[in-house]
């Protein structure tokens, strides 16, 4: 690991003033801290918000569930509040990773990186998420721009990420069996104005399957699913699962999350 | 007192490895120590053609920077293999120069090329990032498919063949062969595992200026073994001037046999800097320069009757050597291999041919089971097949093939001494509720799931020994075992031990079989393994015979002391010595309530006299002390053997294969402690269930390994395993005292074959290559989909 500054953060405002291009956040370091260590990224300062209180925390309105970007997966996991309002994305937090990655990364980190395998982004296009960072609210679809890509500027700070609570819905991961990141994780969920469909793991960046979501407007039930077409062309493919087999655990899993709506 | 042998006892190692108080090598820092980086190879093939290190010996904090070129200058030979291997037309096997840093070519990624030594890690690191080293890439012979038809990577092997070897007897198949019913025919793969020991590599040396005596604390399995070697083969110092210590070690399930590179050069150049050295692998260095297991082609035959009597069998297989041949690597596919081929069944004629090739990879050597997962795993899968193409039960085929009469002399090499087949299966049978199966299978399909049911025997050559035989067979060293027994004056005892425990829990089985033989409470014992400068000499721990070999050595060692004890109490209690007899603690002579203790005895033997007489306790001739030792070549390997039974669940949507029953019948023969030997076939189970459905090393065409890391290399995790359910049968081994066998590789080698036969059986007979991942059962799943819808 190369040398770097180590700055804590007092405020969102002194935090944002530190950063620059060359810096990072550092909420859980479940991701930085391995990625320095094996020399794929290295940076002049790193920032540590988790002393920054406002950033964590669960609130639940009548709407929406609201959580802190520095708020654990393992919280979001067995925050009661959240088991109750949106019980799938209680379940999605409890099957990140691993205990240790569970205790550590936080839900702001997670979207911030977006991986492509990562959990949570298919959360925050299936129950219509806003991002509210230290300047502005930003609509989950176009807040993941691409491949670890988001529209989020390197001086800005995830504050929370606002869900709307859906009538019904499930998330659905086929699990990487090495890393448990999703090879596929579909999220289905049924709100008044709506469905959508979140795809995760499938393709280069996260998604809203407007066919699968088209289809289960006319029908909501899993042999709606049996007609749709999914094409291969533009899924991830590597040694745990090739493009065709992602194509058909899209459907795969989006029935089972129908089905466990 | 009762006998301890048989009980439960907990493991004297938990306190210390539960509360996190091992001492394992990184533990272990010396005063004005320096750190040592490798620079390793990043590509698979390629020459050297320049070393630049001007500009990182000028690095910050840097102590020395050392090459293949000092190497060679200063004359440290290099790597070995420990077996000499013969091919079948009489030719000695190839085996290339392995240098402990690489001077002229490099032949896999990892391959060691240079090391830094630098005053913190940091700056050793950061002098690393700078050695400049010109490489001429070559294209890598990363396919084991093919390298017999690739370039040869050294110089004067052609093909990239160590040897085609051959055991057992062509013509007498052949003619087997002509008078079969049927003849069933397999092509499998055995896939390639990295050993992932939870503790990396690592060493430290301390050289001392002023002895001239190199330390090298290493994680190793046979300290003894690797100084012999460090010694004579790499020069690095005279024995008497080398100490190798292993202290704790966090596993090794094989890739620990090995003297690696990295011990070669640093203890050679902690003299050379004359400052300590410490080193300590990343992870991502174990996964490539670990050795690794398995990686074999096989194809085999089967002749059979119709009503499934087995007449001959034919094993042609190609195995994976890695880039070298190191300790274990060529034995592995050959004696360890090729014998077991035939399984737990009477066969009238066999032939096992293996090749073994070089390829651009890391070195393949022992990993846990060691030839005998790949042996059982390709019988109990033609087997299996053989039972479906005949229309059979596979526990009916098993069962008309077994042996009854023991010793049982088994068709390619070995005469198995005891045992008792059937009544394993039986148990297993009976355990697993194997008749229930249909209905489960029912109740699967009625929620869309697939469940099939897979049955394996196994027997297996372990405890391996005897000396005799292992070097006519082309073992570079005998394979005894050795062990001090130490009474102190005021009676604790003190075991040593050439065996080495990293996971076995050698402290409290073998403290176990002295406290049984010595009388003396287990807590007055203490087993003391793993540093060169303490007792006794040792070959080490692998193939499963700690026990067999080491701990017979002990109950020797331990029954010469009764003899001596035996001796001395009788002149004390002024009776003769075979009137004396001993129990459980205490020398009694005969018809008369006349007794002395062990402890009396002991420290009558310390202090042999009293105040004002000259008087000795000690019989004439005898000298003072209570301590001896021994040394155990056994008659035989130990046989261990036994059936198992699992089930699995299968999503055809997905391909997602749960395993979801598991019964283990296992014949170890006397089972010291039941705690420690169930501990280790959970531990073995799930290297075998992960070598079926989860794991799997991958290099692609340039040689990269693709899988070097935990997000990419899948390992068991609990949650992937069903309680499992264990069941024992015993028969005694005749060729030790204790009539045990060893037990540590036995998950290991059936676990594999059991769960693939249960997803092949859940595919209805379809074929698929190790492991069975989602994917590969979904498309299998699919086909049958396909077919049994032509069908209907
Ligand atoms: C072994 C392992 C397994 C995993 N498995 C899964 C899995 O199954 N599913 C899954 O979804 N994830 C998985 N993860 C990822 C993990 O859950 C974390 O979500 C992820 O590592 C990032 O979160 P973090 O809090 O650790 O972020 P950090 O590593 O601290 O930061 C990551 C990036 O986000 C930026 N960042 C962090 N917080 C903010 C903020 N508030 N505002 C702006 N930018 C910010 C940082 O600048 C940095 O660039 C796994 C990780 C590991 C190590």
């Amino acid at each position: 690991m190369k040398t770097f500054n180590y700055h804590s953060a007092k405020d969102v405002k002194e935090a944002s003033k530190l950063s620059s291009s060359n810096s990072a956040f550092l909420a859980g370091g479940m991701t930085t801290i391995p990625s320095m260590k094996l020399g794929l990224a290295s940076y002049k300062d790193i920032i540590d918000i988790k002393r920054i209180k406002k950033l964590s925390g669960i609130k639940v309105s009548g709407k929406t569930v609201t959580i802190g970007a520095t708020t654990k997966h393992s919280e979001v996991a067995n925050s009661k509040d959240v088991k109750k309002a949106i019980p799938s994305l209680a379940a999605l937090a409890e099957g990140i990773g691993d205990p240790q990655v569970r205790n550590r990364g936080t839900i702001g980190g997670s979207i911030a990186n977006n991986d492509p395998a990562a959990d949570y982004p298919s959360a925050c296009i299936a129950l219509d998420a806003t991002i509210h960072t230290n300047n502005r609210s930003i609509d989950a679809e176009k807040f993941f721009r691409g491949m670890f890509e988001t529209c989020l500027k390197s001086t800005e700070v995830i504050e929370s990420i606002e869900f709307s609570i859906p009538q019904k819905s499930s998330y659905q991961k086929l699990p990487n069996p090495a890393s448990r990141y999703a090879i596929v994780g579909v999220y289905v969920a049924k709100h008044k104005t709506g469905i959508n469909v979140g795809v995760t793991g499938a393709k280069s960046c996260v998604y809203n399957d407007k066919d699968l979501a088209g289809v289960l407007t006319k029908n909501f039930s899993s042999s709606a699913i049996d007609s749709v077409k999914i094409s291969s062309s533009g899924m991830n493919s590597d040694i745990h699962a090739s493009s065709d087999y992602r194509a058909n655990m899209v459907k795969a899993f989006a029935k089972k999350a129908v089905d466990a709506c | 007192m009762a006998s301890l042998v048989g009980s439960r006892v907990e493991r004297k190692e938990d306190k210390r490895f539960l509360t996190g108080k091992g001492r394992y090598t990184s533990d272990i820092n010396i005063a004005n120590q320096t750190y040592a980086i490798f620079i390793r190879s990043p590509h698979a093939r390629a020459k050297i053609k320049k070393i630049d290190t001007s500009k990182a010996l000028k690095s910050s904090g840097v102590v020395d920077i050392l090459t293949g070129e000092h190497i060679a200058q200063d004359k440290i030979g290099g790597l070995i293999a420990g077996w000499a291997i013969r091919s079948e037309d009489g030719s000695e096997m190839k085996c290339p120069a392995n240098p402990p840093l690489a001077k002229d070519s490099v032949n896999f990624v990892g391959d060691p090329v240079a090391v830094v030594f630098a005053e913190t890690l940091d700056e050793a690191r950061a002098a690393a990032d700078l050695v400049k080293i010109d490489y001429k890439v070559l294209k890598a012979v990363s396919n084991l498919g093919e390298a017999m038809n690739s370039e040869a990577i050294h110089d004067g092997i052609d093909k990239n063949l160590c040897y085609d070897w051959l055991l057992g007897d062509r013509q007498k198949v052949k003619e087997a062969f002509e008078k079969a019913d049927k003849i069933i025919k397999l092509d499998i793969n055995n896939n390639r595992l990295i050993p992932n020991a939870m503790e990396p590599r690592a060493c430290v040396i301390d050289y001392n200026t002023a002895s001239e005596e190199i330390t090298c604390y290493t994680t190793s399995q046979n300290p003894h073994l690797s100084r012999l070697i460090m010694s004579a083969f790499g020069g690095v110092a005279p024995e008497n001037k080398l100490r190798v210590v292993a202290p704790d070690v966090g596993g090794g399930f094989g890739s620990k046999i090995n003297l690696y590179n990295e011990e070669i050069v640093c203890s050679w150049a902690s003299k050379k800097i004359e400052r300590p050295i410490k080193w300590v692998a990343e992870r991502t260095e174990s996964f490539l320069t670990d050795t690794h297991g398995r990686d074999h082609i096989t194809h085999a035959e089967l002749a059979v009757t119709n009503d499934g009597k087995f007449l001959g069998f034919k094993n042609e297989t190609i195995a994976n050597l890695g880039a070298y041949a190191r300790v274990f690597g060529t034995v592995t596919p050959t004696y360890l291999f090729g014998p077991c081929a035939t399984g737990v069944y009477i066969m009238p004629a066999a032939y096992s041919n293996v090749k073994a090739v070089y390829t651009n990879t890391a070195p393949v050597d022992a990993y846990r089971g060691a030839g005998r997962p790949e042996a059982t795993y390709t019988i109990e899968r033609i087997v299996d097949k053989a039972a479906m193409e005949l229309g059979m039960d596979p526990i009916e085929i098993r069962m008309k093939n077994f042996p009854t009469e023991f010793p049982f002399k088994q068709t390619l090499v070995h005469q198995i001494d005891s045992g008792d087949y059937v009544a394993g299966l039986n148990k297993a049978k009976e355990m697993a509720d194997y008749d229930g199966f249909a209905a489960r299978r029912k109740e699967s399909e009625s929620k869309g799931k697939l469940r099939g049911i897979g049955v394996t025997s196994y027997f297996e050559a372990c405890g391996i020994a005897p000396s005799p035989v292992v070097m006519m067979l082309g073992c570079g060293v005998g394979l005894w075992e050795s062990a001090e027994v130490r009474f102190n004056p005021t009676g604790q005892v003190t075991v040593y031990t050439g065996s080495h425990s990293h996971g076995q829990s050698h402290q409290t089985t073998f403290a176990q079989i002295a406290a049984d033989e010595l009388g003396v409470p287990i807590e007055n014992i203490d087993v003391v393994h793993g540093d060169t400068d303490k007792g006794t000499f040792g070959m080490g721990t692998y193939g499963s015979r700690s026990l067999t070999v080491g701990g017979i050595a002990i109950v020797n060692a331990c029954k010469k002391i009764v003899n001596k004890g035996k001796r001395i109490a009788a002149k004390m209690l002024e009776a003769s010595p075979d009137e004396v007899d001993f129990k459980n603690g205490e020398f009694v002579v005969a018809k008369s309530n006349k007794k002395k203790t062990i402890g009396e005895v002991a420290f009558a033997s310390y202090l042999p006299g009293v105040r004002d007489e000259v008087k000795s306790p000690l019989p004439e001739g005898d000298e003072p002390g209570l301590i001896e030792s021994s040394f155990f070549d056994p008659a035989n390997f130990s046989f261990p053997a036994g059936s198992h039974i699992c089930e699995v669940e299968i999503d055809p949507e997905t391909g997602h294969v749960k395993l979801d029953k598991y019964t283990a019948v296992d014949d170890f023969g006397t089972i010291v402690n039941p705690l420690i030997v169930e501990g280790q076939v959970h531990g073995g189970l799930a290297q075998g269930i992960g070598q079926a459905l989860y794991e799997n090393a991958q290099y692609d065409d340039s040689g990269q390994l693709i899988t070097a890391s935990y997000m990419d290399y899948t390992m068991p995790r609990a949650d992937d395993l069903p309680d499992f359910n264990l069941g024992f049968t015993c028969t005694k081994a005749t060729t030790n005292p204790l009539g045990v066998k060893g037990c540590g590789e036995a998950g290991t080698i059936a676990a594999t074959p059991t769960v693939m036969n249960a997803v092949i059986n859940a595919l209805d007979g379809k074929e698929i290559s190790l492991p069975a991942t989602a994917e590969k059962v979904w498309k299998a799943c699919k086909e049958m989909k396909k077919s049994n819808a032509k069908a209907a």
